[in-house]
């Protein structure tokens, strides 16, 4: 039976289907490893586990060339300003996973230089628990990231510009008493500088 | 010859108070008299390695009668004989003098000390901060700061996904 090229060899999709497709199947992933669990991710990245079978093993070290960034460990607040720059180097669209407690919470490390959640400073799309957590639970989140992104996803990335609201977490008032001063560094756009309005 | 002769031949009367503990022997010096006795340590007893500078806050210590200890550890490295100088210094605006003319590794040592504790060098080369960021404002490692701190580590502007 012949093939006839003008009805059977094309089907109809919607272009958010196609982009989405593409986009969940080749996440490129920024490691930003900071602690131990930069070492699930490596091996998550390496034969046994194979991330590539998701189509997320292309590791690039210059955030430019990445759609997805994975915080794996702990944060410091001297870290903050340079996170909030990466993220904002990488180009659209893009995702962030916290891997593991303590860039999801700030983990045990509840002191003065450690950053309570990173989701706090910078949006998250999927986070790990565990500590660190396997890298099953790594491929889980990628997983979790693809559907996330089949589900929600559009070609011009309207699902990100609905997201006007900090997500993370509001201060609770105990962390931060009244007669504390707040002191300390600046902001992403200058990482160094104090805030005027501090 | 051991630190304590050295001392008491070149620099005399400078130490206070003298601790023994087995080979480790420790000596309290007036900080008006703390640079000229790591220098004759240096110069004439062969104390030629400065293995650190750190201190210690004394804040609610027992019996303590000043707030901090600096604490400088020499080490001869043709005899592998040691020795630990401390001296005491006090709030408002605690104050040693810089040994960095005499062992350049003293630079960032001073400045750690410095950045933890609020403890100036006099005539240090390049005194700021080397671990806290510099807009930072506590000393971290003083008695009276708040193990989560001042609420530095939630002050900056969290990032909207709609603008980035």
């Amino acid at each position: 039976m012949a093939v006839n090229p003008a009805t059977d060899n094309f089907f109809v999709s919607k272009l958010d289907f196609v982009a989405n497709y593409a986009r969940a199947h080749s996440l490129w992933p920024m490691p930003f490893a900071t602690a131990c669990c930069g070492i699930e991710l490596m091996s998550t990245a390496s034969s046994r586990y194979d991330l590539a079978r998701f189509g997320a093993e292309v590791f690039r070290f210059s955030p430019r060339q990445c759609d997805l960034m994975v915080v794996a460990g702990r944060v410091v607040m001297k870290m903050v300003p340079v996170m909030q720059r990466i993220w904002l180097q990488m180009p659209e669209p893009k995702w962030c996973i916290s891997m593991g407690a303590c860039a999801s919470s700030g983990g045990v490390f509840d002191t003065y230089a450690v950053v309570q959640g990173i989701d706090r400073f910078i949006p998250v799309d999927v986070y790990i628990p565990g500590c660190p957590p396997r890298p099953e639970q790594l491929i889980r989140a990628v997983i979790d990231l693809q559907e996330k992104i089949k589900a929600t996803g559009t070609f011009l990335g309207t699902e990100f510009a609905a997201r006007t609201k900090a997500e993370g977490p509001a201060l609770v008032p105990s962390m931060v008493a009244s007669e504390d001063r707040i002191v300390a560094p600046g902001d992403y756009r200058t990482a160094t500088r104090l805030r005027e309005d501090a | 010859m051991p630190a304590v002769d050295v001392i008491e031949q070149h620099c005399p009367g400078a130490i206070s108070r003298r601790e023994q503990f087995r080979d480790n022997t420790r000596l309290i010096v007036p900080v008006d008299k703390i640079y000229d006795s790591l220098r004759v340590l240096k110069e004439k007893g062969g104390f030629d390695l400065l293995v650190d500078i750190t201190a210690v806050d004394y804040l609610h210590f027992p019996d303590a009668r000043d707030r901090f200890g600096v604490v400088y550890c020499l080490t001869n490295t043709a005899t592998g004989e040691r020795v630990v100088l401390k001296t005491l210094v006090n709030d408002p605006d605690p104050e040693v003098p810089s040994v960095c003319d005499l062992w350049r590794g003293a630079d960032w040592m001073e400045r750690e000390v410095y950045d933890m504790y609020g403890i100036a060098f006099a005539n240090h080369p390049d005194l700021r901060r080397i671990l806290m960021p510099d807009g930072f404002a506590g000393h971290p490692l003083r008695k009276d700061y708040p193990l989560r701190g001042y609420g530095e580590r939630h002050n900056f502007q969290p990032l909207v996904r709609s603008e980035g």
